[in-house]
């Protein structure tokens, strides 16, 4: 068992426990979302030994070299001094001034700041409630549209974070977001390489984002979207994609339909299976994946196997904080 | 000495793994190998339910060890690693099978006959330890 010191006060650490769990089980109030290494909310500093080195993977190097590390990565390996953040260091404040509904179960949410907030289409941030609960969203919009940030947030029913922005939070109100996160951009480079674009749900957000990029900065490769869910009525955006499909002749929208009723002008079939029946080789291609983790999980794999070389695979899992 | 003598004094103390090309070598053959494993019905089940990045990851340090590359495994990891696989009935077949993948995977790479004859030697060395013998 190892010690952990904050402060005046002191906690152990069990053997099987990380940083994370071990202040989380004493009550100590650390930020975290995903428990997985993705978020960075939970990141806190070494102030004696340098951290374990599995506890710093994603950092950047400017952090890592000032013995940042990420608390729900970390099994210490010896007695640590450890110093939470000080939110304001990581957090901007911004002002919601948008909050409508997209369609029945998905919030528009979009968030003004006095500065830039700068950022790459694709990328998330956390979003944090003034009792310190943390949430990750995607960024839905581009940095080209003044100082703003668009979301898109799926009601979760019983889901403590999403509730509360669909219940509580109204136009005026504050929110603390958190610096951008992630590595599922667009990067302006082969503009002729072929773009798969597959997501579930809210995986919609990002993707949107990322393709607006894209044909902004005059992508000339063929851009695939699909889009998918079990029933019409949880998709969105579905006139506006089929205008943006209209007005460039190298993007194709597919929205598809999982369940049984298909209107007109959707496909019938997953999401994942449609756009691998659809695309028969994918050598060279540039792949964009997110939403739900199970899907996202078995098409890196089949889109790996039909060609794409795993370093032009870019995914973001909309996990679920455990608990 | 001349020039001819210097390079060869050079290639002579190259490790098979700097020879072959190091990691960027590695890099390369990593994707090639991991496809064909995938497609292989006689040995995809025991890399199935895992996290793509990962395996890859892991294949990495595969064909460093394949190329007598830097790396920290003992013979003892080896048999640690692929423990739970033996369990699942991991035999000769699949190890011949891995082998067949190793070699084609740097055919295609026009990787020179005996520097392939070389990993293979080294990568038939760990077969007692893969599978737990
Ligand atoms: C990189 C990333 C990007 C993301 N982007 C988006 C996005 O753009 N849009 C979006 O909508 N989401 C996104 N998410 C998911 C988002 O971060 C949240 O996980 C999601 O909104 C649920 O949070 P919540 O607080 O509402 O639910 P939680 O309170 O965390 O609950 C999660 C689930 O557990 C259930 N639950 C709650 N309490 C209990 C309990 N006591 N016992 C048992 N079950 C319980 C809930 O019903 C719910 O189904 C993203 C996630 C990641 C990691
Ligand atoms: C040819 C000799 C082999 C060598 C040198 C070798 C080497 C390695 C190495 C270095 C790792 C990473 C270990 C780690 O860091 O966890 C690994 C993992 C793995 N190997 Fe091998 N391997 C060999 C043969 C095989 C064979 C024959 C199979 C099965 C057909 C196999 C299946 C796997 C799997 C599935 C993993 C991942 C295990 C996990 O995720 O826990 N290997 N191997
Ligand atoms: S990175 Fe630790 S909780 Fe997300």
């Amino acid at each position: 068992m190892v010690k952990l010191t904050i402060e005046e006060n002191t906690y152990a650490c069990q053997p099987d426990e990380t940083v994370l769990d071990a202040l989380l089980r004493q009550e100590v109030n650390v930020s975290y979302a995903c428990k997985k290494g993705t978020c960075h909310s939970c990141m806190v500093r070494s102030l004696d030994t340098p951290p374990p080195e599995a506890a710093q993977s994603g950092l950047k190097n400017t952090l890592k070299k000032r013995n940042h590390f990420l608390a729900c990565l970390c099994h210490p390996e010896q007695d640590m001094v450890i110093k939470l953040p000080d939110q304001s260091e990581f957090y901007t404040e911004g002002t919601v001034v948008v909050n409508d509904m997209l369609n029945r179960n998905t919030l528009l949410l979009i968030i003004a700041f006095k500065d830039a907030f700068e950022f790459n289409a694709g990328q998330f941030v956390n979003l944090q409630r003034a009792d310190g609960l943390t949430r990750s969203y995607s960024i839905a919009n581009t940095p080209q549209e003044s100082n703003t940030l668009e979301f898109h947030i799926r009601r979760l029913p019983g889901g403590r974070f999403s509730e509360w922005l669909h219940d509580e939070i109204k136009v005026g109100d504050p929110i603390a977001v958190s610096e951008p996160r992630g590595h599922c951009f667009y990067l302006p480079e082969r503009s002729e390489q072929g773009i798969l674009l597959v997501g579930t749900g809210t995986g919609l957000a990002p993707l949107a984002g990322i393709l607006t990029d894209a044909l902004a900065h005059g992508h000339s490769g063929p851009i695939y979207l699909f889009h998918g869910s079990r029933e019409a009525e949880d998709l969105y955006r579905i006139d506006e994609m089929r205008q943006l499909a209209e007005q460039h002749q190298n993007f194709l929208y597919i929205p598809c339909i999982s369940g049984k009723h298909v209107p007109e002008g959707f496909t019938h079939g997953r999401v994942n299976e449609v756009a691998l029946s659809t695309l028969a080789d994918l050598k060279g291609w540039r792949v964009f994946l997110c939403g739900h983790p199970e899907m996202i999980n078995q098409m890196k794999k089949m889109t790996f196997l039909k060609g794409a070389s795993s370093a032009d695979i870019y995914a973001d899992a909309f996990l679920v904080t455990p608990f | 000495m001349t020039d001819k003598q210097n390079n060869q004094e050079a290639t002579m103390s190259k490790s098979l793994y700097e020879r072959i090309g190091g990691e960027p070598a590695v890099n390369a053959a990593v994707e090639l190998f991991y496809r064909k494993v995938l497609n292989d019905h006689r040995i995809n089940r025991f890399f199935d339910n895992s996290d793509m990045d990962k395996q890859i990851a892991k294949q990495k340090a595969f064909f460093t060890m394949a190329f007598g590359g830097p790396n920290n495994y003992t013979g003892q990891d080896m048999r640690n690693a692929h423990a739970h696989l033996v369990k699942r009935g991991l035999d000769d077949s699949h190890f011949d099978a891995v082998m067949e993948h190793l070699s084609s995977t740097l055919v295609e790479l026009n990787v020179p006959a005996d520097l392939i004859a070389e990993a293979a030697a080294i990568a038939e060395s760990a077969r007692n330890d893969v599978l737990g013998r």
